[in-house]
């Protein structure tokens, strides 16, 4: 009995916590998980975090291609119809090509391209952007983050219930700051029973940080169903001899 | 007091403009052409040429038989309607009723306004040395009507003024054509011997109609006045202008702001009014040393939210400088659109998001410029570069559906990038290449996916792409440019598949 008492008081001061720290969920949205399968089990409730900001390091070419694919996926889940998404970039570094976002779940035409110019700039206009509670999502490209603007765009989201995404290509540091969770993504060889050829798209998703969840690691495909899950034992490492041309 | 008409006719608008842009061409024969049925017909003659015996209508090959020195220029068939609008605008100072008849005539009713000139013969005067002065040619005559004036103006005296009651004395002796009929009436009235207005004006009007049809009656009962002509008058367009001065020289920001509070309060009662909405708003502050301080601002979609375009002014404020003060300030509007009046109801939300989204657009194009701001929308291209083009508002809807049976990366660079590979035969993908450097081994390979160069867009070589996994996973886009028979193979890295 005194270990049931102490179970709930200890859920409140949770609760509070959370509350303390801006997660707070609207009484009139009933959260429900957004559709990204065992991945949202990681998040307290076990609901993707919405209206908060989300960081995501990239370190090559190959890496910051798979974390777009990833960020896109998740855009496709939280905006199925209708709603609009800015897609703000430091600008030489914007690559992404609209035609193929199409392949990802969304209609590239609801998403806004900003290329702003220096990385005071995107600040600026990422937290801007996130004011704005038309929108539903936000991808910020940049490459540094301090724990202070971080926390800036935090509070930002805090109002408004705006998705933000903050896209880090190459930092110096991967430095703490004030986001939900931290994620990396990286490419891992694809497959295809039976035929040659290049398979769908494989990703390594590693969740490095969390607040008040739980880390994890999955092996996912993007397929045309959507995600897929890939059990650890179907992960082969292909030693191939020959070379597979489709 | 009887309606009074005058009639201004160019007989060469188009050239007298071109002369007035290039007064080299003022010792020079030249034509205006234009291509008809796979003809090159002249469509104006200037001034010299008519001399050297080359005249509208004919064909281009003729007239350099004749002359072989003649200069040819393309004609612009919106040319005239946009000239006479301009100059029917400008003659807004001389009568408030002015419409343009096409190609070349402008009709003013002047009833009641030539007394401010001294008389029917002053007024005309001034009209000739105005225009006289700008270049134009013109032939000009005052009537009671519409068709006499008309008439007397191509076919009689030049600034010729018909007194009330003189039109049938006035039109007797001019051309048949003079009553504006068609062609085939004209040339059969010719045919029969009626060659002046005056031999068939009096014959009873059932012979008329008969023989020629009813618009033989109608223009000459339009040019005696009994018939009523009615003309389309030219509207001036009052430009979108609130004026602000200032008692005393405004000198603080908070100055500025009220003043440009105010301004917007007028300016967007009026857009209110019209159902307009500004696209570009520009302030200029008048200071009393002299200096004019401008600033500009420009919206995505068309609007007359005051708070909203205040919002963009607030950013330009601190550019302002007072310096002595200003004494007047001026907000235009060049740039408005049509807006329809908002409903905010339950169902409008989602326009209503987009009114927000395009003000938050606006916000961020102040700073970084309209151009930093993209959105896309599907275009039927295979080549990659063209296969999305920019949409120009943020309603424009996609025309067509986007593709997504073909792979497509992700990320695209740029411009293609120059790889090194090593392939074992023609048409086959690369064993490996060397990308910034790196060596990677292809383990897994797609294609070719041949894309043609689109011929009627640019020239070049067509591009075999392959989609290819290296050792760690990694998917790239590569292609090669040109085939091996030719020798120029280049192979080159165009973008990454997640």
């Amino acid at each position: 009995m005194r270990k049931v008492a102490d179970r709930t008081i200890i859920e409140q001061l949770k609760q509070q916590i959370e509350k303390l720290q801006g997660n707070q969920v609207h009484a009139a949205e009933q959260p429900s998980q957004i559709g990204l399968g065992i991945m949202e089990n990681a998040f307290p409730g076990n609901v993707f975090a919405k209206g908060a900001i989300h960081e995501l390091i990239s370190n090559s070419a190959e890496e910051a291609t798979c974390t777009s694919g990833f960020i896109s996926v998740v855009l496709g889940k939280l905006m199925p119809n209708t709603g609009y998404c800015l897609w703000i970039s430091t600008v030489p570094r914007r690559r992404i090509f609209p035609t193929a976002l199409k392949g990802f779940g969304i209609d590239p035409e609801r998403i806004l391209f900003v290329d702003a110019g220096k990385t005071k700039d995107t600040l600026w206009a990422i937290e801007e952007a996130l004011k704005c509670d038309a929108l539903v999502a936000v991808v910020g490209e940049i490459t540094e983050l301090t724990f202070n603007d971080s926390r800036r765009l935090q509070l930002a989201v805090e109002k408004s219930h705006v998705t933000g995404f903050i896209h880090r290509f190459k930092p110096k540091t991967e430095n703490a700051v004030a986001c939900v969770s931290r994620w990396k993504v990286s490419p891992i060889t694809s497959s295809l029973s039976d035929v040659p050829g290049v398979g769908f798209s494989r990703w390594d998703v590693q969740l490095l940080k969390v607040r008040n969840g739980k880390t994890g690691k999955w092996q996912v495909q993007w397929c045309p169903n959507g995600l897929e899950y890939i059990a650890p034992e179907q992960i082969i490492i292909q030693e191939i001899d020959e070379r597979q041309i489709g | 007091m009887s309606r009074r008409i005058a009639v201004i006719w160019f007989p060469h608008l188009v050239t007298d403009r071109l002369l007035r842009k290039q007064p080299e061409l003022k010792t020079q024969p030249f034509v205006l052409v234009m291509t008809e049925r796979g003809r090159r017909i002249v469509k104006a003659v200037s001034i010299i040429a008519q001399e050297k015996g080359i005249h509208v209508n004919m064909v281009l090959a003729d007239c350099k038989s004749l002359l072989p020195e003649l200069i040819v220029l393309d004609y612009d068939e919106t040319e005239p309607k946009k000239l006479l609008t301009a100059l029917a605008e400008w003659c807004i100072r001389y009568s408030p009723f002015v419409s343009i008849d096409l190609p070349d005539v402008l009709i003013l009713d002047i009833s009641g306004c030539t007394h401010l000139w001294g008389g029917e013969e002053n007024y005309l005067e001034d009209i000739h040395k105005k225009f006289t002065a700008f270049g134009y040619t013109v032939r000009s005559a005052i009537a009671d009507t519409i068709g006499t004036a008309w008439a007397v103006c191509h076919f009689g005296n030049n600034a010729s003024i018909i007194d009330t009651g003189n039109e049938i004395k006035a039109l007797s002796t001019l051309p048949a054509a003079a009553l504006r009929l068609e062609p085939a009436i004209i040339d059969k009235l010719d045919k029969l011997g009626l060659k002046t207005i005056g031999s068939f004006m009096m014959m009873p009007s059932t012979a008329l109609k008969r023989r020629f049809g009813q618009s033989v009656l109608k223009r000459i009962a339009q040019a005696l006045g009994e018939e009523m002509e009615i003309t389309d008058p030219v509207e001036p367009v009052t430009p979108f202008q609130e004026r602000l001065p200032s008692l005393e020289p405004i000198r603080t920001a908070e100055g500025i702001e009220i003043a440009i509070k105010n301004l917007l309060q007028m300016l967007c009662e009026r857009l209110q009014r019209e159902m307009k909405g500004l696209r570009k708003c520009t302030l200029t502050c008048y200071r009393i040393d002299g200096v004019i301080v401008k600033t500009e601002i420009g919206t995505s979609k068309p609007s007359r939210n005051t708070l909203h375009l205040f919002k963009l002014f607030e950013n330009k404020i601190s550019q302002i400088e007072p310096d002595l003060g200003i004494e007047l300030f001026v907000m235009d509007a060049p740039v408005v659109e049509e807006l329809q009046s908002s409903q905010d109801a339950l169902w409008t939300v989602s326009g209503k998001d987009e009114s927000v989204i395009a003000e938050l657009l606006d916000r961020l194009s102040g700073k970084t410029g309209v151009q930093a701001i993209h959105r896309y929308l599907p275009a039927e291209h295979y080549w990659p570069e063209h296969s999305f083009k920019e949409a120009i508002s943020l309603s424009e809807k996609p025309s067509t559906e986007w593709r997504t049976d073909l792979p497509r990366p992700l990320h695209i660079l740029p411009a293609p990038e120059l790889i090194e590979v090593s392939v074992p035969i023609p048409d086959y993908p690369p064993l490996l290449f060397r990308y910034k450097g790196t060596i990677h081994n292809v383990k897994k390979a797609d294609g070719p996916e041949r894309i043609e160069q689109e011929w009627w867009l640019q020239q070049g070589l067509y591009r075999d792409y392959y989609c290819v996994e290296d050792e760690h996973g990694s998917r790239y886009w590569l292609f090669r440019s040109g085939d091996y028979d030719s020798g120029n193979v280049k192979w080159f890295m165009h973008g990454f598949f997640t």
